[in-house]
């Protein structure tokens, strides 16, 4: 690790003021990513500014019916949290499939929204990567590319952002609340992220010193019509390949509402409306779910590797829409996709 | 790096921790891991470095009552926390309950993993959220054990939460 100096914010202002300070400090929260980036080299922040301290955290319902989760929320009393497990089980579970019990102990809701790219490259600081160093090429687009993306991709970069309580936060329309030096803002989830176009180096659209504050959720409206399902090398504790998250609102037999997001084919959590849009009025059937899965998939392409993400993908949609519209989620602990 | 020499340049800071019920003061560079600092500055051995990257849960310990890997937490950042590690679980005279069922269950073999399984394991208990064998193993999926003792691992974790299930309903 090369060398570093800390400070311990006192006060959310006192963060944003020294962030834009001093160009080279980073904010750490949990530090289950930071702190291994660091490890690499791969990130050398001339100072962490440790926001652990601020008053970010717990899990607050709103005035519109939705609930208000502080960025420093831990992933796992996220998922465990009675109203947030109740109301928006498909963020429950996506945050269950992720990582591993301790890391989602440490882990909190702001450090898993900026969580970077799992790209094998991306780490190696040996090697030439866009995203890393800009301008010095990309290794992954002719190497190994068995978890690189599939849509959305550019001559730069073909990353993917590993997060699963990402793509669950995107099906649910999530709006993300921040903070800076020229005051506070709020902007959906879907303009978060950034697809990699010709600056990989930016994996969102923050400016500098922008902290994140909390994620909000609308009021609920999916019941038991949902499911996350993660394909994956193993069975626990490993990225997504693929993952898909699925919410219905079903009345009457047919779909009123439907949202959709992929995990681990873009560098963003990967949503299409008029995919959506395909299952609205519809009756649920096989052939309404391979129909939107083929619009959400519009213009995948492999680069080799990656080759067999593209009909996994289309496979997954399908089961994970027939398991929302049966009411009958993916279970994160037994691992038989039923 | 050796935690114990100091680079150039590097700024000191103190930490206060309670380590095991100790109370331990010391100056360290921000760059230390938690995993570091028991190891090299403290000789708490027990907890062991695998993959130093968060992905073997050998250095699993529990801060504030919450199992964390040490090697992904920067010490400094734990100022003032509670920390306990394999050593102040039990001693060989005096086992944890989980200690002995992993003896009991025969749930190791090269032995590496199982400080950090059995922190794991004791923290799993603690949640209450795993109620069946699968339950178990996702919840000690963060655990790797390369002699794959994990059939026996589960079944001492089981017996446990069976005990503490039986001791809550003889209580009761
Ligand atoms: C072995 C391993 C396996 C994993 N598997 C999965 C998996 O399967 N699925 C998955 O989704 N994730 C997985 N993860 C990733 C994990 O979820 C992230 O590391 C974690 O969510 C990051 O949160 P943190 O609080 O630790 O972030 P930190 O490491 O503290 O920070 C991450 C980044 O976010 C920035 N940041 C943090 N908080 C804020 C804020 N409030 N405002 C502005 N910037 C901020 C930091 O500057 C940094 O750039 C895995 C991690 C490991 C190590
Ligand atoms: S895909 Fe992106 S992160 Fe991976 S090597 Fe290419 S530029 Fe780097
Ligand atoms: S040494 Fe910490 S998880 Fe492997
Ligand atoms: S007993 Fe050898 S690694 Fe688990």
């Amino acid at each position: 690790m090369t060398p570093f100096s800390y400070l311990r914010a006192q006060s959310l202002q006192d963060a944003i003021a020294a962030l834009a300070a001093e160009p080279g400090s980073r904010v750490i929260a949990g530090g289950t990513n930071l702190v291994d980036l660091m490890k690499y080299d791969v990130e050398a922040p001339r100072r962490l500014v440790d926001i652990t301290r601020l008053p970010l955290h717990g899990v607050i319902p709103t005035d519109a019916g939705g609930l208000r989760i502080g960025a420093l929320t831990p992933n796992s009393d996220l998922a465990y949290h009675p109203q947030a497990a109740r109301d928006y089980p498909l963020l429950a579970s996506a945050i269950l499939a992720g990582a591993s019990a301790q890391l989602r102990n440490a882990a909190t809701t702001g450090g898993n929204l900026l969580q970077r790219t799992r790209c094998p490259y991306f780490y190696d600081v040996a090697t030439a990567c866009n995203k890393r160093a800009p301008g010095s090429g990309c290794s992954a687009r002719t190497g190994i590319n068995r978890n690189a993306a599939i849509l959305g991709a550019s001559e730069a970069c073909v990353a993917t952002h590993p997060s699963d309580m990402c793509v669950a936060l995107a099906a649910l329309e999530a709006i993300v609340h921040v903070e800076g030096p020229n005051g506070a803002r709020a902007l959906p989830i879907a303009d978060l992220h950034r697809l990699p176009g010709d600056a990989p180096e930016r994996d969102v659209t923050l400016d500098r010193g922008e902290i994140i504050t909390a994620v909000e959720l609308p009021s609920p409206r999916f019941g038991r019509h949902h499911s996350y399902l993660k394909l994956r090398d193993r069975l626990s504790y490993a990225f997504a390949l693929v993952s898909v998250a699925a919410a219905l609102e079903i009345a009457g037999g047919r779909v009123v509402t439907a949202r959709l997001a992929l995990g681990g084919v873009a560098h963003k959590p990967w949503r299409i409306r008029e995919a959506e849009a395909l299952l609205e009025g519809a009756a649920p059937s096989r052939a309404a779910f391979a129909e939107a899965a083929d619009r959400l998939l519009q213009g995948a392409v492999g680069l080799g590797g990656n080759d067999f993400k593209i009909p996994l993908a289309r496979r997954a949609i399908i089961r994970a829409l027939t398991q929302a519209a049966d009411g009958a989620p993916q279970s994160q602990s037994r691992k038989v996709i039923n | 790096m050796d935690q114990n020499d100091r680079r150039p340049g590097a700024e000191l800071v103190p930490v206060t921790l309670v380590v095991n019920g100790e109370t331990r003061r010391l100056e360290i560079e921000p760059a230390v891991t938690l995993l570091d600092l028991l190891r090299e500055r403290l000789h708490l051995t027990g907890t062991k470095k695998g993959c130093d990257q968060g992905q073997c849960g050998a250095c699993t310990v529990l801060v504030d009552g919450r199992r964390v890997n040490a090697c992904l937490q920067l010490a400094v950042m734990r100022d003032g926390c509670d920390v306990v590690t394999i050593e102040g679980l039990g001693t060989p005279d005096d086992l944890h309950p989980m200690q002995a069922a992993f003896v009991a269950r025969d749930a190791f073999q090269c032995g590496y993993c199982t400080p950090g399984q059995i922190c794991s394991a004791v923290a799993l208990v603690a949640e209450g959220q795993a109620r069946t064998p699968d339950e178990i193993r996702e919840l000690m999926s963060g655990n790797l054990c390369r002699c794959g003792a994990y059939s026996n691992i589960a079944a001492a974790i089981g017996d446990v939460m069976a005990g503490a299930a039986g001791a809550k309903e003889a209580a009761e």
